[in-house]
């Protein structure tokens, strides 16, 4: 499974963002106009998506594209 | 049809008060949805409010189980792609004075009541912020305002019910879902069917309008708050109690 394309997939789908923002280093919040809600519903989306658990205390990490995409290619290894 | 096309889910709406609003919401053109715990009263009700309204169902379900209610929550939306009310109805009393109210009571109310309500809140919470849209109605009880002696459980679990209506009125709003706070009064039922009419004749002079609210007096302030004419109104405590709180 491309783990890059995926995210990147779920993020313009929950955000309604443009597929050209969502750069390895955008934040969530500052630059794609996410707020607390929609970030919960983007870890929710994850955890669907990739049949996985995420804890709070890593969810609170994933703040950019980037770092979701690195913890998660980790955690499906 | 101040509901058409609507998806309401009403906990405890086999009977009482619960199906009551079943019927309102059905009549108004919503495709209700009712949980409660015994298959044969929800099969009776059904039979009834599809004859209002097709696509009336029920699920068994407990409200004090998380897990069962995230699966019927699921399935009530793959079925109907929409949730768009959801009426915290189902509750319990178990009364009796402080002194002598054992902790499997306090418990079993808190559980059904509150527990219950905060379930099917969450549940039901992560479909209305996909859609951007929901009502959420809490059935408190105007002792949940007031107190009462013999109901310290009941009358916590009402009044925390309503706090928990502020808080999820203040969470969802920016995804466009009103949660508001229904406190009914004293409210003719099959439950306080068995009350003497010297009790009943007692419980109507404090009330200032004099007598007992119906069921119906409740499902219509339900259909209200969960219609579009009420599309400003959110985090509110309303009773239906004939004056008596005020
Ligand atoms: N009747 C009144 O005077 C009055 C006054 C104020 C508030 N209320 C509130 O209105 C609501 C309905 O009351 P009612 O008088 O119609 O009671 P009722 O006992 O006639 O109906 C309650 C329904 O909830 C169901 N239920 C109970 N526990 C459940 C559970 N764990 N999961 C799913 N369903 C469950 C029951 O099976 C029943 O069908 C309650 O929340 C009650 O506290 C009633």
């Amino acid at each position: 499974m491309d783990v890059t394309a995926k995210v990147k997939e779920i993020i313009v789908d929950e955000l309604g963002v443009d597929e050209n923002e969502v750069t390895m280093d955008a934040n969530f919040i500052e630059d794609l106009g996410a707020d607390s809600l929609d970030t919960v519903e983007l870890i929710m989306k994850f955890e669907e998506e990739f049949d996985i658990d995420i804890e709070d205390e890593e969810a609170e990490k994933l703040t950019t594209v980037g770092k979701a995409i690195e913890f998660l290619k980790e955690k499906l290894n | 049809m101040r509901l058409e096309n609507k998806v309401a889910v009403i906990t405890g709406g086999a009977r009482g008060i619960g199906y009551s609003i079943a019927e309102k919401f059905a009549s108004e053109g919503a495709k209700v949805v009712i949980l409660d715990l015994n298959q044969d009263s929800i099969d009776k009700a059904v039979a009834k409010l599809n004859k209002l309204q097709e696509d009336a169902t029920g699920y068994i379900a407990d409200v004090t189980n998380s897990q069962q209610i995230t699966d019927i929550f699921k399935q009530i939306y793959k079925r109907f792609k929409q949730i768009d009310i959801l009426v915290n109805n189902a509750g319990i009393t178990k009364d009796n004075l402080m002194m002598r109210m054992k902790e499997e009571d306090w418990d079993a109310v808190i559980n059904v009541n509150l527990k219950g309500t905060f379930n099917c809140t969450q549940k039901v919470s992560r479909y209305m912020m996909k859609q951007k849209n929901g009502v959420i109605l809490n059935i408190a009880s105007v002792i949940g305002i007031m107190g009462n002696a013999g109901q310290a459980n009941y009358a916590a679990s009402k009044g925390g019910i309503i706090a928990l209506t502020k808080s999820t009125a203040k969470e969802f709003a920016s995804r466009n879902i009103r949660a508001n706070a229904i406190a009914p009064g004293f409210i003719k039922t099959e439950m306080t069917d068995n009350l003497s009419q010297e009790v009943i004749d007692k419980y109507a002079e404090v009330i200032p309008l004099n007598r007992m609210g119906t069921p119906h007096d409740v499902a219509n302030l339900c259909l209200f708050l969960a219609s579009e004419e009420a599309n400003y109104i959110t985090g509110q405590t309303i009773c239906v109690d004939g004056g008596l709180v005020m």
